[in-house]
């Protein structure tokens, strides 16, 4: 069989595959096109090995992709200057606002098809609501909120509130719990001086009924980020009017189990992994700069919603918890992550390592010509490496230690790390220790969190929201609106449900 | 060092006062209360041995004619205090107000304050004040949760110095069925009752509601009437307990658990009566 009929094959299986919804097969169908390139020029030898060994992982990006992973444009200009491309004026009211922007979300992309932020949609409203009549205002956010939910149905479509109280933000944190969307997945800029406990405490309420908004220490992305910082995706800190090009992950966990002690792994494995990664990250964006056109003809370019110079590269790992508690294993020691100073202190250690060969290395092209670390939240063939630098699932320790834990960790990824705490019912009895217990969290070095409630329908599955009636419905065959529903199912079903450990306050 | 029965310390509490705060209950009460909800905590341990028969763990023992406990070999199934007669346990740890501190320093960041209960935790008061005092050091909230029994008017053990307030029980509305309660006067709660009021370090009013037995519409009356002239200054709080037979003695188990509906009722009563911040639990 001829090379091209091999290819026209595959091409038509795509086409019929009766498990993908249409558009899905059209993204299958232009991930297969693009595969057909090689990998960009400076792609690493030793790339080609750690990708077949899972010790690297390219999350499935493809070899040459047409943009940028992640992209962040400045609505705020956006709504003050309206657009040429989009043929639309600033909006003078509500309804042309919520409308403006809808249409602009429509237009925008990312490494799908939707826009991985959405931008800080109270600020953005605030001005046109304070103008409006007031249930005509969350007439139209309700209706702003369920058209994004039921048009941008990816799980990665991201929205910002706060960190001040406004209106707005009261709006829509009651609409929230009452509509029980998936989409956008929301985080609240939390600054204990700014937000107030009551803002804060409706938020948590939020939070336990519909699983958003999750919190994020507001302070921490203005310092390491900057002033004008965004949360994309997951929980993504990155800059307003740029964005990511590229996210790779170290699997720490599996690379540990290619070393025979915790020397051959700083000396020998882990080193070349992170060269490896790095090298291989430089000639990925020197690909999507110089190669494609995104950043010479796209029209959020060229009308100065997003400008190269304020894309990075995302150096991001999971499987941490895995890796330490394989390299104590093979020194001979018991203690587990999470239970043990001495394995803690091997994850700081190994965290410091790859930060300095991170911080080490020069990108032309990154903002501040530097990668930024990225704790990431694992994805479906990630098995042996849990999210990011997160616990395990099911080795939880008790509550104060699992959040000391996480500050040991937090403050090495500016662009994105957050852990689960689920509650139970008890939690709603009072809101104001459920409050206290995040303070004392972000206190004690915690950067990003949620909470939902443990039992209930929309929950968390690593970063993004997923009703567990939609992962049902698809386990038994039915198309539902959200795609990401089938990341839940991945390759193993149930794998991330039912399993952060849930908190009680009734002990 | 002056050292108290801890029977235990609960790092996390929600039902304990404002926020989230870290719980510390003694052993020991004066009172007798038919439906307590914990008699474990009510008496001394007299080391009469039966529950270190019966302990499946090989975790109580009997050294020098005392029961000790080692808490490393306990499974935590309570099988002791099941078999105690005597309205005790045996896991009881004697700790200074400094040990106590050194136990929950680390839950600092997490919590607003520290609440001693118990048993009845005025009658550890040199400890607590000890306790109370580094926490106010800290900057942390301290809050006794009392029977009333202590005479906060003379403070002897100068407790309300380090104290925000005090949660006082008021578990009935005369002294002929607050003897047959408690088997304790009712005369020196009531006293304090007005006096932590007068002297803004009354936090909360708490009552365990009984339907029929106890007539807790006249506790609510006479509480009320008791705080009419502070109630207009300070949204003092009312937290109306629903009885549940979990923990109960076998012999008092008789009672019956309120409805919401009659909670409701109490509720409506007391906000009529002039409060405005109602809690029932």
């Amino acid at each position: 069989m001829s090379e091209l009929k091999k290819y026209q094959q595959e091409i038509e299986k795509i086409m019929n595959d009766r498990t993908l919804t249409f558009w899905q097969r059209v993204d299958v169908l232009a991930k297969y096109a693009e595969n057909l390139l090689d990998y960009p020029e400076g792609t690493p030898e030793e790339f080609y090995i750690l990708d077949e060994s899972r010790e690297i992982s390219d999350l499935h990006e493809g070899h040459g992709p047409i943009g940028p992973r992640y992209i962040l444009p400045d609505y705020a200009k956006f709504m003050k200057e309206g657009s040429k491309f989009l043929r639309l004026d600033p909006p003078e009211n509500l309804l042309e606002a919520v409308n403006s922007l809808l249409i602009f979300y429509r237009n925008a992309h990312s490494v799908t098809r939707f826009p991985v932020y959405l931008g800080r949609i109270d600020k953005l409203l605030e001005e046109f609501v304070i103008k409006e009549d007031y249930d005509k205002a969350k007439e139209l956010i309700k209706w702003f909120l369920i058209s994004i939910d039921r048009t941008m149905s990816d799980s990665f479509v991201q929205a910002n509130l706060g960190p001040e109280e406004s209106v707005t933000g009261n709006i829509i944190l009651e609409l929230m719990p009452e509509l029980q969307n998936i989409t956008p997945n929301v985080s609240l800029r939390y600054d204990p001086e700014i937000t107030p406990d009551e803002f804060a405490k409706k938020a948590l309420y939020s939070a336990l009924k519909c699983a958003n908004p999750a919190f994020a220490l507001d302070k921490f992305y203005k310092e390491t980020v900057g002033e004008d910082y965004g949360i994309a995706s997951c929980y993504n800190g990155l800059l307003v009017g740029g964005g990511a090009y590229t996210l790779v992950r170290l699997r720490l966990g599996t690379i540990s189990e290619h070393c025979k002690d915790s020397a051959d792994f700083f000396e020998n494995r882990l080193p070349l992994c992170v060269n490896t990664q790095l090298k291989f990250m430089d000639a990925r964006i020197r690909n999507v700069v110089e190669n494609r056109v995104f950043f010479s003809t796209d029209w959020m370019v060229t009308e100065g919603f997003v400008h190269a110079d304020r894309f990075v590269g995302l150096f991001g790992l999971v499987g941490l918890c895995e890796c330490v508690n394989n390299l104590m294993k093979k020194d001979g020691k018991e203690g587990r992550m999470g239970h043990d100073k001495e394995a803690d202190q091997l994850g700081v250690r190994i965290l410091e390592t790859i930060q300095k060969a991170v911080n080490e290395h020069y990108c032309p092209y990154s903002y501040n010509h530097r990668f930024v670390m990225h704790s990431q939240v694992g994805a479906d063939d990630d098995e042996g490496n849990s999210a990011g630098t997160r616990i395990a699932y099911g080795d939880e320790p008790e509550l104060y230690e699992h959040l000391r834990n996480c500050g040991l960790y937090h403050h090495f990824f500016p662009s994105g790390v957050g852990d689960l705490f689920p509650f139970d019912e008890t939690a709603f009895r009072n809101l104001d220790a459920l409050l206290d217990i995040f303070k004392g969290g972000f206190n004690v070095g915690v950067k990003y969190m949620s909470t939902y409630l443990g039992n209930g329908d929309l929950i968390r599955v690593t970063g993004y929201l997923m009703k567990r009636s939609e992962v049902e419905k698809l386990k038994k065959g039915e198309a539902v609106v959200n795609q990401s529903a089938a990341l839940v199912i991945g390759k193993s079903p149930e794998r991330h449900l039912n399993e952060r450990k849930v908190r009680s306050f009734d002990d | 060092m002056i050292k108290a029965p801890v029977n235990k310390i609960i790092p996390s509490s929600v039902v304990d006062g404002p926020g989230n705060r870290t719980a510390v209950f003694f052993q020991s009460c004066n009172f007798n209360c038919r439906y307590c909800h914990n008699p474990e905590t009510i008496n001394m341990c007299i080391s009469c041995g039966a529950c270190v028969k019966t302990c499946p763990a090989g975790a109580l023992s009997i050294k020098d004619g005392k029961v000790v406990w080692d808490e490393k070999k306990c499974c935590g199934c309570d099988t002791c205090i099941k078999t105690c007669k005597h309205n005790s346990s045996p896991k009881i740890t004697y700790m200074s107000g400094i040990e106590i501190w050194e136990k929950i320093e680390g839950n600092l960041p997490f919590i607003r304050g520290l609440t001693v209960s118990g048993g009845e935790c005025t009658l550890q008061a040199p400890v607590v004040r000890e306790l109370f005092t580094i926490a106010k050091q800290h900057g942390l909230g301290t809050l006794l949760d009392s029977n009333g029994s202590y005479d906060f008017r003379e403070d002897p053990e100068n407790l309300l110095d380090v104290s925000d307030g005090v949660m006082l029980d008021v578990k009935a509305d005369n002294e002929e069925r607050h003897m047959w309660l408690t088997n304790h006067s009712i005369d020196i709660v009531l006293q304090n009752l007005e006096y932590l009021a007068s002297v803004d370090k009354l936090e909360e009013i708490r009552t365990v509601c009984i339907p029929g037995g106890l007539e807790n519409e006249k506790t609510i009356e006479v509480v009320a009437d008791i705080l009419k002239p502070y109630l207009e200054k300070k949204n003092i709080r009312y937290k109306l307990i629903k009885y549940r037979h979990f923990g109960v003695r076998e012999e008092y188990r008789n009672f019956v658990e309120p409805d919401e509906a009659y909670m409701n009722s109490l509720k409506k009563l007391a906000e009529e009566k002039g409060f405005r911040n109602i809690v029932i639990i």
